[in-house]
């Protein structure tokens, strides 16, 4: 399902021959429509966030995180991704350990369910919390006998949170782990190291970008999640806001530059995502290239 | 450190990799594990290493005495040479050689100093001292083979293990590295097994070869012994081209074509229908009858670009028969496409048909 | 070996055991568990009937359906054509800008649906940047369906991009000069070899694109105006029954996208293995 998201491991380079390319004005309208799709759809509406955001000048732009409800969303946000984000790199580590070191039945199901969060509505993950714990939902009897709040409350938000995030970092590992195969593993095993020094040692330092666009993706999403977050939070200002439902009470107040404003926050933490994403894929195409290029050309010394 | 392997099996789901395979490895000795794709070679090896487990119940394996089939791979002291290598990509020449000494536990960790000793001496004894900061992918095949070598021997182990240690590279330097290999070994003198599909290789290398077939091994010996006295029709056929016959063994005597010669094995015996080899080089090849007993044949083909000529011949009763001679001998007889020759075979092997 | 062939292959890499274990405990808990008390939810505290009538034959609900499939798949066969083109441009082409491009093609992964809802709105309304060109000539994109259809666009588009430009990379550069060798035009040459070779890919995307489309809420919610029977999709019809405190619709609902969503990942289970099959 979430194949997409998976950072390309290479690309190679185009080598067209004049039987395999097409006549410079179909090249260029190809490209001319692609790049105006592209313009119309994604860099539009990224260049409007920031133009809407800063237009009533750079005090307006502020003030609009002066104000304690926004202060609160923020703070909210924070404290989601800071849970979630952690929770899910140590779970997503695990399962992609278990997934592409090992050779077990069932793989191809526990990929499927690792990824059943990207196949269900935000909407969807929201509802099963709210019919899980809310008041009157299966333990909500039970939940208001003991004076906890699940539902319109922090709690909630962080569970939607985790459930929506819950695949990026696996996700992410998974092929990456898989590519590489076992021999370091088992060579640094032979050489003595326990498993948890295989993993520091020799595990983790391959798959670190790859890890870190995991964590930053799936940071992302924590702090953006509108949908799922939307139906457990209630919706209390100043209390159960996170900054894209602030947002959402922003601009249904019609207080348009302030919502651009919060919303300029979460934009350029998608343009640093992107630019994460295009510097590990550089980075990994180098090596990539650096490998295949002496193996290759791996003569005598 | 000597290696004693007793009866050790090995199933991949249904596929039977190793059947009670046991095998004794004396100390210092460099020894080949020889045979096709399939034929359990790596498997053993990956066993005795600890990378694979035996079955259940099949056996033990001793490294001099002390049974180490339940021990982790990790506290077996193995230097093991993956076929490509397996070098960490991330770490430099010498923090690759350092690994095995760094992961140690602090009691029985060198200090600094002496593992940036030990590593520099392990470095220039692979010849490659001036390297060690460089990176795997910044070396060729043959420096990264080394690397692997000199990581492996880092740990000081107990026996070494070396799995394809040539297979990923190309003819010429495979050819330095394989006496490269044999010098070292003379030198340290480490007890050592590798896994080679190559014949060459190993009669080279190796100072005694197991050819292994279908999970179960075939025959142990000196390069000498496998390569003059081929114990299965296995290893005949193995270790260089052949010509193979139905024959009758009867009394001593082996019939075939329209020859009959001595059974030639000392040590066997064999009854009733049987196959009998003969090596290309091991036949006379005559134009005239010189009344020893002798099959006629006419000449197919003929290749003579190279250090012996080498005749595709066809018998009396239409039975391909490859043979090579000298270009000396070749010079003397005038031999065309079509002619009729007398082939006497001066050395035959005898078995059983499988 | 006493119990036949076992379920995992041995391996002498440690920590199985403890990853494995984390991983289906984590799994359990937060989204199987949940995920199946909705539906035993859906099994006890409603009958048949009730779940005809609110989430069947309801025709506000109806509409809904209609809506959010029927734009969703507007959505997904504009990506396919042009996630397409996108694909091919960014493998085939050099032009200047293109890193640029090729990263870009991931802003609907990293951007959050809610701001890209109120910029594509305020985009698209009767005075933006957009919708201002478009109001002449009597076109109504925000708050009309159009705007839906925009919406899903965006969220969809990386998933045909980053499908099919593997399929791309990927494609055997010698079959296309068999190809131009046998006679082929270029056209032809698409059409007959290249079009199939990379179709699975581009169905997979669009599979993808598809069930992103129809489940999403966030981008919507802005731009589609919200009204009954005309533009109001399913998820949000399912947020409005609980903010009313009816579980039982809201539930009803959430179960038919559910499902849809299920038999929308086995197709694309399928077609992934489909898209395999001659590979050795």
């Amino acid at each position: 399902m979430a194949a997409g998201i998976a950072l390309r491991m290479r690309a190679r380079s185009e080598q067209a021959t004049a039987a395999t390319t097409e006549s410079p004005l179909t090249r260029w309208l190809l490209i001319g429509t692609a790049l105006g799709f592209l313009a119309v759809f994604l860099f539009l509406p990224l260049v409007l966030v920031f133009v809407y955001a800063f237009g009533q000048g750079i005090s307006a732009y502020l003030a609009a995180f002066a104000e304690p409800d926004a202060r609160t969303a923020i703070r909210l946000t924070l404290i989601t991704a800071a849970i979630a984000v952690p929770v899910n790199t140590a779970f997503g580590v695990a399962a992609a350990w278990a997934i592409a070191k090992f050779e077990f039945k069932g793989k191809n199901l526990l990929i499927t369910l690792v990824d059943l969060p990207f196949a269900v509505s935000p909407v969807i993950a929201g509802l099963i919390f709210v019919l899980l714990f809310g008041a009157r939902g299966w333990f909500g009897p039970w939940l208001h006998a003991h004076d906890i709040r699940i539902i319109f409350a922090t709690p909630g938000i962080v569970l939607a949170t985790l459930f929506v995030t819950f695949p990026f970092v696996a996700r992410e590992l998974i092929p990456l782990m898989q590519a590489q195969g076992t021999e370091e593993e088992q060579s640094a095993l032979t050489l003595g190291a326990t498993g948890w020094q295989t993993f520091w040692r020799v595990t983790l330092p391959n798959i670190k970008w790859g890890l870190i666009y995991g964590v930053i993706l799936c940071n992302a999403r924590a702090m953006g999640e509108f949908g799922a977050v939307s139906v457990v939070s209630g919706h209390i200002r100043g209390q159960t806001n996170t900054m894209p439902l602030h947002i959402e009470i922003l601009y249904n107040d019609y207080q348009f530059a302030a919502a651009f404003a919060v919303a300029s926050l979460l934009a350029f933490l998608a343009v640093i995502t992107l630019v994460v994403k295009s510097f590990v894929e550089w980075k990994s195409a180098r090596t990539h290239a650096a490998v295949e290029r002496e193996s290759q050309g791996g003569g005598s010394s | 450190m000597s290696i004693e392997v007793q009866n050790i099996s090995k199933t991949f789901g249904t596929f039977k990799a190793l059947s009670s395979v046991s095998l004794n490895v004396p100390t210092g000795q460099l020894v080949a594990l020889l045979g096709p794709s399939g034929s359990g070679k790596t498997t053993l090896l990956r066993i005795i290493a600890g990378l694979e487990q035996a079955d259940e119940g099949s056996g033990s394996i001793y490294f001099h005495d002390e049974d180490v089939a339940t021990q982790p791979v990790r506290r077996r002291q193995v230097g093991f040479v993956f076929q490509h290598y397996a070098l960490f990509r991330h770490m430099s020449v010498f923090e690759n050689v350092a690994f095995g000494l760094r992961v140690r536990p602090r009691r029985a960790r060198p200090t600094k100093r002496d593992i940036r000793d030990r590593v520099h001496r392990l470095l220039a004894l692979v010849q490659l001292d001036g390297m060690a900061g460089r990176y795997p992918s910044q070396l060729s095949g043959g420096q990264r083979q080394r690397v692997a070598l000199a990581r492996a021997l880092a740990v000081e182990p107990k026996v070494l293990l070396l799995d394809e240690p040539f297979g990923a590279l190309d003819a010429k330097v495979r050819k330095e590295l394989r006496a490269w290999l044999r010098r070292l070994h003379d030198e340290l003198h480490v007890t050592s097994v590798f896994v080679t599909h190559d014949q060459d290789e190993a009669l080279e290398v190796a100072d005694r070869i197991v050819v292994m077939n279908e999970g179960r091994i075939e025959q142990i010996g000196t390069p000498d012994e496998v390569f003059h006295h081929p114990q299965t029709e296995f290893v005949m056929k193995f270790l260089g081209e052949v010509n193979a016959f139905h024959c009758r063994v009867d009394s001593g005597r082996v019939q075939f074509d329209a020859l009959e010669l001595p059974f030639p094995q000392e040590r066997q015996q064999i009854e009733g229908d049987a196959r009998v080899f003969i090596r290309p080089y091991d036949v006379t090849i005559d134009t005239k009858t010189n009344g020893l007993p002798s099959v006629t044949a006419e000449v197919i083909r003929i290749h003579s670009a190279g250090p012996v000529v080498r005749l595709e011949l066809r018998t009396a009763t239409g039975q391909a028969l490859a043979a090579e001679l000298s270009q000396e001998r070749f010079g003397t007889m005038n031999l065309q496409v079509g002619s009729n020759v007398y082939v006497r075979p001066r050395h035959i092997r005898v078995f059983t048909s499988a | 070996m006493s119990h036949g062939i076992a379920w995992k292959q041995r391996s002498v890499l440690p920590g199985f055991g403890l990853s494995m274990g984390l991983t289906l405990l984590y799994l359990a808990l937060l989204v199987l568990i949940p995920l199946a008390g909705l539906v035993l939810f859906t099994g006890t505290w409603i009958t048949l009937a009730e779940f005809w009538d609110k989430a069947v034959a309801d025709p506000r609900v109806l509409a809904s359906y209609r809506l959010s499939f029927g734009a969703s798949l507007i959505a997904a066969s504009l990506n396919g054509v042009f996630g397409l083109i996108v694909a091919w441009v960014l493998v085939r082409y050099r032009f200047p800008g293109k890193r640029f491009i090729d990263a870009i093609v991931d802003l609907p992964f990293a951007l959050p649906t809610a701001v890209s809802g109120i910029a594509l709105t305020t985009l698209y309304a009767r005075t933006g940047w957009v919708g201002r060109w478009l109001d002449p000539l009597g076109i109504q994109v925000a708050y009309a369906w159009p705007g839906i259809v925009i919406a899903l666009t965006l969220i969809g588009l990386p998933f045909v991009v980053r499908t099919v430009q593997p399929a791309l990379e990927d494609l055997d550069h010698e079959i296309e000069e068999a190809s131009a060798s046998l006679g082929a035009t270029r056209w032809q040459t698409f059409r007959r070899v290249i079009l199939p070779t990379v179709f699975p890919a581009l169905l997979t995307g669009f599979a993808m694109a598809f069930a992103r489309a129809i489940g999403e809420f966030g981008s919507v919610y802005f731009i589609a105006g919200n009204m009954p029977m005309k533009t109001e999709i399913a998820p949000l019809l399912i947020i409005i029954k609980l903010e009313q405190f009816d579980y039982v619709g809201a539930t009803g609902i959430g179960v038919v996208m559910l499902v849809a969503a299920f038999v929308l990942l086995l197709v694309i289970n399928l077609l992934q293995w489909w898209s395999r099959r001659y590979q050795a």
